[in-house]
């Protein structure tokens, strides 16, 4: 490995984690989309602030330009206020006309300006250790390692300062304004380190690759976990091991190196979104399947109880009658069976005395409806699981 | 070239005549359809699949080696779908938010698609040049066979909103009650869906991924503030949207080294901002002065309320009080006098006030709204 390449990694890593800190809390908020809008938004503050400092790296171009980030909040949400539009039409508002006003003022001023359209967009990796910090002659490395370093040491700082806070007022607002802390400055404050985060990050990942360093890693936490503090661990772990092999996936690939991240972090959810423990496509279906036929078995035993007479609890009936398919007849029936809730004698299906206990308690808690009935029952369909 | 002159080249130049019925008619659709996006609560989806379709664009140009707008569309149109369904699935199977879907599936599909690109563009074979259009849009390489496939599909849209009119209008308004009346809602919900794709797919060539979401919401939020009616906001989105499209193509063209598709959106923004401020029934301009009007109207009211306890007492209403009386009363000023005066409230002469037959019986029902309004 050449020094650039660790170079390049080091950055990427550190774009990561710069991300997926203010990721998290934005999906929590059910703000994820807000990333996409400042993402797009900062465009006319780049280019502004280009034409004030004309240094791409410089500290106060990304301070401009995130300011341009709060301000396309600020007006997102005075649209929203004005109740004209639903919420997510004034984001869908606001950010491509900041963008194409960005487009705009870098076509007309193309010959003064040395920015381009695909590389704010999506950026380029592999650029980065060219552009050196050299403070007195001594070469202290990629610009970009300062610059995004930078950001994640003041991320990490603001949020082990502001953990508690920040944790109560994205889980509970009203609590969170009660005990004092203000709902707005919290509010403002996320949505400046988004800002500021995007915009650091923009010439080494590009802005919309931002968006996804940003919403997937925690989209994939939220699957896998309920605890805000594993959430935020995995969000960075997730980060991380996309930017790590997504470097060398591009590098044999000869592609662009963020987008290889993307498509890293688009398998890595893939994976979670399908085989995550308890959350995850195939658990949910698979627990929904279940809950299906012990409704089912609910209705089969319910039945059973309601008719005494023979021809009702025939097994032939019961297709005819419930409307029942063979094979799910056959499921249910087996199930009951091997919890010893039925019998059948002579083609003829009766309750045991636990079937018959059973669907009292089932009639009790449908009648009654109180949920002490229903924890009993819990504990019963546990037993059919098992 | 000056916006004049264009509007004169308009009627002999046929590239140009070309390119401006193309956006036209691409406004025209995106504002049909964006309408249902809009009032369906859908409006990022137009963002999250112009973005999902990138990916496509380039694997049909990897499997077929063609640039055949045709055959991208296509590619653009099943990973469009693709994402559109997944974001469906993310956000039923699991409790991961809309937003979060949407942000998901925007950024992931993009990122890929933009491996493709670069992968793409480091191959040896040279026709890979311009699939990069499909980024920020070019009107002008427009050929006349897209401008077909637009205004095939416009009328395809326009027949089958006509057809499912009344259902579409139900599923917008009320599903559950259009499922208890035995409509096939899913149908119906895939079918406006798959329309809202295609109509975004038509778009990506000359607007481009990034902004095609705005030609979708800008003409559709702008009709919505001037009617409550449906078919009046399709059919004005209709409208907002090919104009956007005819004048953004005419300032673009009007001078140099302005992409079209930045100027299209702008302008659709111009008319979203004019009509925020100045429709007459939901705009914040004439919200503002109904709201002044309120509030002196209340003023005037807790004056002639005032007036009412104190004539009250007295067997004859026209009875005159000297205007000293109410100087305790903080509500009342000459010009609110004035003003009751010239509404036959009441009648002044110099120190002295009464109420008219009018004047009692509008302060008698005052705090009796229902009777007022019949």
């Amino acid at each position: 490995m050449s020094s650039a390449q660790i170079e390049i990694q080091l950055i990427a890593c550190l774009v990561a984690i710069a991300c997926a800190i203010p990721g998290t809390f934005l999906v929590l908020r059910k703000m994820a989309m807000i990333s996409d809008a400042i993402s797009h938004s900062i465009l006319p503050g780049l280019v502004i602030g280009f034409f004030i400092t004309e240094d791409l790296n410089s500290p106060w171009l990304i301070l401009l330009a995130a300011v341009t980030g709060v301000i396309t909040v600020i007006m997102v949400e005075f649209i929203q206020k004005t109740g004209l539009v639903k919420e997510d039409t004034a984001i869908g508002l606001v950010f491509p006309a900041l963008f194409s006003i960005g487009v705009i003022l870098i076509a007309k001023n193309a010959n003064d300006v040395h920015l381009d359209v695909d590389a704010v967009l999506l950026g380029e990796l592999a650029f980065a250790p060219f552009d050196r910090l050299s403070v007195n002659g001594v070469d202290l490395g990629a610009k970009s390692i300062w610059i995004i370093g930078t950001i994640v040491v003041i991320t990490l700082t603001l949020l082990i300062t502001f953990f508690k806070e920040l944790k109560v007022s994205t889980f509970d607002k009203q609590l969170a304004a009660t005990l004092g802390f203000s709902p707005l400055v919290i509010h403002y404050g996320l949505m400046s380190i988004a800002s500021v985060t995007t915009v650091g990050a923009f010439d080494a990942v590009g802005a919309i690759l931002v968006v996804a360093l940003m919403i997937a890693p925690a989209a994939m936490a939220y699957l896998l976990t309920n605890d805000l503090k594993k959430m935020l661990i995995i969000a960075i772990l997730a980060g991380i091991a996309s930017a790590l092999i997504g470097y060398w996936v591009a590098h044999y690939l000869d592609a662009s190196i963020a987008g290889s991240m993307t498509t890293v972090l688009g398998f890595l959810f893939l994976l979670v979104y399908l085989f995550a423990p308890s959350k995850g496509l195939i658990s949910v279906l698979y627990r929904q399947k279940r809950q299906q036929v012990e409704v089912y078995l609910l209705t089969f035993m319910l039945h059973l109880q309601n008719h005494s007479e023979e021809s009702e609890r025939h097994i032939n009936h019961l297709g005819e009658h419930i409307n029942w398919g063979k094979m799910q007849s056959k499921t249910v029936v087996d199930l009951a069976l091997k919890n010893n809730m039925i019998v059948i004698d002579n083609n003829i299906i009766s309750l045991t005395e636990k079937g018959q206990g059973f669907t009292q308690k089932a009639i009790d808690y449908i009648t009654t409806n109180s949920t002490v009935a229903i924890e009993e029952m819990k504990d019963d369909f546990f037993l059919f699981r098992g | 070239m000056e916006i004049t002159e264009y509007f004169n080249l308009l009627f002999t130049d046929y590239t140009l005549q070309t390119i401006t019925l193309g956006t036209a008619v691409l406004g025209a659709l995106c504002g049909m359809l964006g309408s249902f996006a809009v009032l369906r609560k859908q409006s990022l989806l137009g963002d999250a699949i112009s973005h999902a379709a990138l990916p496509g664009i380039a694997l049909a140009f990897l499997i077929t080696g063609s640039k055949d707008s045709n055959t991208l569309l296509i590619g653009a149109l099943i990973s469009g779908l693709i994402g559109t369904f997944w974001i469906r699935g993310i956000v039923k199977k699991t409790h991961l938010k809309s937003d979060t879907a949407l942000g998901l599936i925007l950024s992931l599909f993009f990122g890929f698609g933009m491996l493709l690109l670069t992968f793409i563009q480091k191959m040896p074979n040279a026709n890979q040049a311009g699939l990069d259009k499909y980024l920020f849009g070019q009107a002008a390489t427009l050929v006349s066979s897209d401008v077909w496939t637009m205004c095939i599909i416009a009328g395809l849209s326009l027949l089958i909103l006509l057809v499912f009119w009344k259902e579409f209008k139900l599923l917008l308004f009320d599903a559950d009650y259009t499922k208890s009346l035995g409509f096939n809602v899913k149908f119906l919900d895939v079918l406006i869906t798959f329309f809202i794709v295609i109509s975004i797919v038509v778009g990506l060539q000359t607007v481009g991924v990034v902004l095609m979401s705005a030609m979708l919401l800008a003409p559709a939020a702008a009709a919505r503030q001037w009617t409550n009616s449906l078919s009046v906001m399709v059919l004005l989105a209709a409208i907002f949207g090919a104009f956007s499209g005819v004048l953004g193509t005419a300032i673009s063209a009007s001078s140099n080294n302005l992409s079209t598709g930045p100027v299209i959106v702008l302008i659709a923004a111009v008319f979203v901002l004019f009509s925020f401020i100045f429709s007459p029934k939901r705009g914040l301009l004439f919200r503002e002065i109904r709201y002044q009007s309120n509030r002196k109207d209340l003023e005037l009211h807790k004056t002639l309320a005032f007036m009412y306890h104190i004539v009250k007492t007295h067997d004859n209403i026209n009875h005159p009080h000297a205007i000293k009386i109410l100087n305790n009363f903080h509500g009342f000023t000459r010009k609110s006098l004035q003003k009751l005066e010239s509404r036959e409230l009441i009648t002044v002469t110099k120190t002295m006030w009464s109420l008219t037959e009018k004047g009692f019986s509008t302060a008698a029902n005052l705090y009796n709204q229902q009777e007022e309004n019949e």
